[in-house]
């Protein structure tokens, strides 16, 4: 496998305009003649599909909900970045870019985040355009805020709900297509199965979730936005739903992936209360810009929080970080987090957690102030604990958010695979080993309205395809593998249940392969995980038929991939004995416990290559080259 | 605690239904309703009984998924919630709870509590959208939006398409889901080129494949996201202008 990022050559400032006077383009008379699969409609799945169409291809979008407005880029609370320098306040694409390569601590392409910077402008507009309602001020231009501890106010919102706004806003785009007939919508179907002929993704397999039918879809390329991979860990912020199974597939039909083991975890989530929890919800990191975040000096200290006098708790963050106190990144957050819990200092029924105190931002500014600032917050914490975070502090634990690893795809979006596309969270990404807050909407809508239409008319107007058939082998087996896959879960009629297996895997992947990994552990995880693996292929009970509504087989299913992904992200990680970003190895700390990068040996993207069942896949890498932004070490003392 | 479920158990649209009574115990108050509902699941798995289909994903109350009428009213006693946001600690020991799928014409039951709502998608797809493609965007600020008529335009564009108001509804009307989308364009000065063709198109839609409203209020008393019904009056306000002013475009060739 040769791994070819295609960055044009030139100054970055220039490159995407470069890119995109060298790429072919389709007659718009000859586009209708082209069939695009996109896969997911999240923010770039919609916003792909929507614009896709928009061009004049034939679209066909796919989404396991009943709706494409119902994508788990729903729930994203804080905003959106984009550097429009609105508030005169120092802030430049340039800027963006070069915070965005910090911040992602030196493991993401350059030219891709400086094309992602420059395009971040024009999303803004587009949205804007489409009736986004983005918080304005009092003149009616639009009010901006500072976001995830960044030094300009460059983050665009609404309320604490802009990623609804701005899938809704990309749903509209879509459904204005669907009416106008140029996109058809497959709701409530699934990817299970990429189809590739002489080398090339020309469709896939899917099942109907209502009626189980298994069928083929051609075309002439397919695009995945189909999210990341966070549920391998069981419990996360994603949507019961989100699964890998799509970029599962792909990898296994030859997608390279990039980064498995770059997962993020957000520190300011609600704590788990018992084994029945089907989720974690998040609550927006802006709550630290107020809130201190706290624990009692002795361990396993049961009094309640206003009973622990001043003199006796402990602002583990304030006291380790002076300079940015209860600000430092996600990260380092979570990690000091977990320390203080793995102490026996956590707080609340399990242990699992720590205060995050609003008392002190209360008396000084007044509880009208507070509510103004985070009241729909405070309610929904009132709604989920029903404890009153103005009278007594929240607690909060870490929780997988965002994975930033993903399928491996070049400059153009595409994958290992040729014509086979990957956007938004389901590529590797723009993020390197950590993301920052309000960037993932960024990205999601970047690719989907202004990379991808590019880069799939290059590609369809240089293939040269010929007519794919239905009948063509390819298509057969794929069809048969996800026949006999589904058949076999159905046939193991064993004693356990498809949850309490991932709740079991997920419990691995948390303890091995979560905030703070070693050598040891992950070779531990890398024995369990193939044995809980048989034990579910051998014990699992999955009721019912194929051919009917079937929700136990849909959770199998995606099961399934997630016993095999868990297995590469904990060879990833084993591999990368380096800590950078979300990814900290033990082994690698600084004499006082920061990560510590090793530029030397690991300035590259992992992209590893499948190699059949019961068989190593294959590392390769891409060297990472920093002409812009020169690495340094993350410092938040 | 103990509670005692009612719950409608279907097969599929054609299929007659009708309620089964489900003992559960140990439950927690910690736990969403949803999350009881799963841990009843588990245990129909294990008895080799088959679980109950009920539709749900983000589980935070945003993406719409969920719904279900508990003892007669669409999400549950807690207003402005979705039942996923639901937690145990508002029942009590002894309970008995009757769990139904929203009930109208215009949703067929899939399966159990698990109904077919495409037909809001197709009101969407009649008009609820600006035209504009990607890329003919102006600067975003080169059209300024009155911060009142911004936060009365977010208000309406809260709206999760979950579908309780049509369950609500003694008509099993779209009202007010149509309504919100036609109020959240209007009030922008960006959705105003076709403001009246939308609400034409988009009522159009509404009437002919839902109950027309009559004005119960029913829908606002229900909303998770608590829209108010003031948004059908907007409604009502710009489908009546347009149906009396609307003139269609004529279109007259000779461009090329």
């Amino acid at each position: 496998m040769q791994l070819e990022a295609k960055i044009p050559s030139g100054p970055i400032e220039k490159a995407w305009d470069k890119c995109r006077f060298e790429m072919k383009l389709v007659n718009p008379a000859n586009r209708r003649k082209y069939e695009v699969i996109v896969v997911g409609s999240g923010l770039a799945g919609a916003s792909a599909a929507a614009t896709l169409g928009e061009l004049g291809y034939n679209v066909k979008c796919f989404c396991y909900q009943d709706s494409a407005r119902r994508a788990h880029s729903i729930a994203a609370q804080g905003g959106i970045n984009a550097a429009k320098n609105y508030q005169n306040d120092g802030d430049s694409i340039y800027r963006l870019f070069f915070d965005t390569v910090k911040g992602g601590d030196f493991r993401s392409r350059e030219a891709n985040v400086y094309r992602l910077a420059q395009v971040s402008v024009d999303i803004i507009d587009q949205c804007v355009a489409q009736g986004v309602p983005f918080a304005r001020e009092y003149g009616g231009t639009l009010a901006n805020r500072s976001f995830g501890g960044a030094q300009v106010s460059r983050t665009f919102y609404a309320r604490g709900q802009t990623g609804q706004q701005l899938l809704i806003g990309a749903y509209q785009s879509l459904m204005r297509q669907v009416g106008a007939g140029r996109v058809k919508m497959y709701p409530r179907t699934e990817m299970l199965d990429l189809i590739v002929i002489d080398g090339r993704a020309r469709g896939i397999v899917t099942r109907d979730m209502v009626t189980g039918a298994i069928e083929t879809h051609l075309a002439d390329a397919v695009a995945l936005g189909t999210g990341g991979y966070g549920n391998v860990y069981y419990l996360s912020t994603n949507a019961t739903g989100c699964n890998g199974t799509a970029v599962w597939r792909a990898y296994k039909r030859g997608a390279a992936f990039g980064n498995p083991c770059f997962a993020q975890i957000h520190p300011t989530c609600i704590p788990m209360t018992g084994e029945y929890q089907s989720k974690l919800t998040l609550m927006s990191e802006s709550l630290r810009n107020d809130g201190r975040i706290w624990v009692s000096q002795k361990p396993a200290d049961k009094r309640p929080a206003g009973q622990i006098p001043e003199a006796e708790r402990d602002y583990f963050l304030e006291r380790r970080y002076p300079s940015f106190g209860n600000l430092v990144p996600r990260d380092v957050a979570s990690r000091n987090a977990k320390s203080v819990c793995d102490e026996g200092r956590g707080v609340g029924e399990t242990g699992l957690g720590v205060y995050l105190d609003f008392a002190d931002a209360i008396n000084r500014l007044g509880r009208h102030t507070i509510a103004e600032r985070y009241g729909n917050l405070f309610e929904m914490y009132e709604l989920i604990t029903g404890e009153d975070p103005y009278s007594v502090p929240m607690r909060i634990y870490p929780a997988i958010h965002y994975t930033m690893g993903g399928l491996w795809v070049d400059y153009k979006l595409m994958s290992t695979i040729p014509g086979l596309f990957v956007i938004g969270e389901a590529n590797f990404s723009d993020h390197g080993a950590n993301r920052l807050g309000a960037s993932a909407l960024m990205q999601g809508l970047a690719d989907g309205y202004f990379i991808l239409p590019y880069t799939v008319g290059d590609y369809l107007a240089t293939a040269s395809l010929e007519k794919a058939a239905e009948d063509h082998p390819a298509c057969r087996e794929a069809e048969q593998n996800v026949r006999s896959i589904t058949n076999r879960l159905l046939a193991v009629n064993g004693k356990r249940t498809v949850d309490s297996f991932h709740r079991e895997l997920g419990k691995i992947m948390w303890e091995q392969c979560g905030m703070s990994r070693n050598e040891a552990g992950l070779k531990k995880a890398l024995e369990q995980i193939p044995q809980l693996r048989e034990e579910f292929w051998q014990d699992v009970r999955v009721p019912g038929e194929g051919q009917e509504i079937n929700q136990s087989l849909e959770k199998a299913g995606r099961l399934a991939d997630f016993m095999e992904l868990a297995e590469l992200m904990c060879l990833d990680a084993l591999d990368r004995s380096e800590s950078c970003g979300g990814h900290f190895r033990e082994e690698s700390q600084t004499p006082d416990g920061e990560a510590l990068r090793d530029d030397e040996r690991f300035s590259y993207v992992a992209a590893w290559e499948h190699q059949g069942p019961d068989t190593k896949p294959v590392l390769h890498k891409e060297p990472l080259k920093f002409d812009y932004v020169i690495p340094s070490q993350r410092s938040y003392k | 605690m103990r509670l005692t479920l009612h719950v409608w158990r279907q097969k599929d649209a054609q299929s007659p239904g009708r309620m089964v009574r489900y003992d559960v115990s140990d439950v927690n108050e910690h736990m969403s309703f949803l999350e009881m509902l799963d841990v009843l699941n588990e245990d129909l798995t294990l008895k080799g009984a088959d679980p109950i289909v009920f539709e749900h994903d983000c589980r935070e109350g945003i993406c719409g998924c969920c719904g279900i009428v508990i003892n007669g009213i669409a999400h549950g006693p807690l207003p402005g919630t979705t039942v996923c946001q639901l937690h145990m600690r508002h029942f009590k020991d002894g309970d008995e709870l009757y769990l139904e799928p929203w009930r109208a014409r215009a949703f067929p039951v899939i399966r159990d509590l698990m109904v077919d709502r495409a037909a809001l998608d197709r009101i969407m797809a009649a008009g609820g959208y600006i035209s504009v493609s990607t890329g003919s965007a102006p600067d975003a600020n080169a059209l300024p939006v009155p911060k009142d008529k911004a936060e009365i335009s977010m208000d309406a564009a809260a709206c999760i398409g979950c579908g309780a108001c049509v369950a609500a509804c003694p008509n099993a009307s779209a009202a007010l889901f149509t309504a919100a989308k036609i109020s959240h364009l209007g009030l922008l000065p960006q959705g105003q080129p076709e403001r009246m063709k939308r609400a034409l198109d988009m009522v159009a839609v509404l009437n002919e494949e839902f109950g027309g409203c009559t004005n119960a209020g029913e829908c606002e008393a229900v909303c998770p996201k608590t829209i108010s019904i003031e948004v059908i009056a907007r409604m009502n306000r710009d489908f009546l202008k347009s149906s009396w002013t609307y003139r269609p475009m004529v279109e007259k060739g000779g461009a090329g």
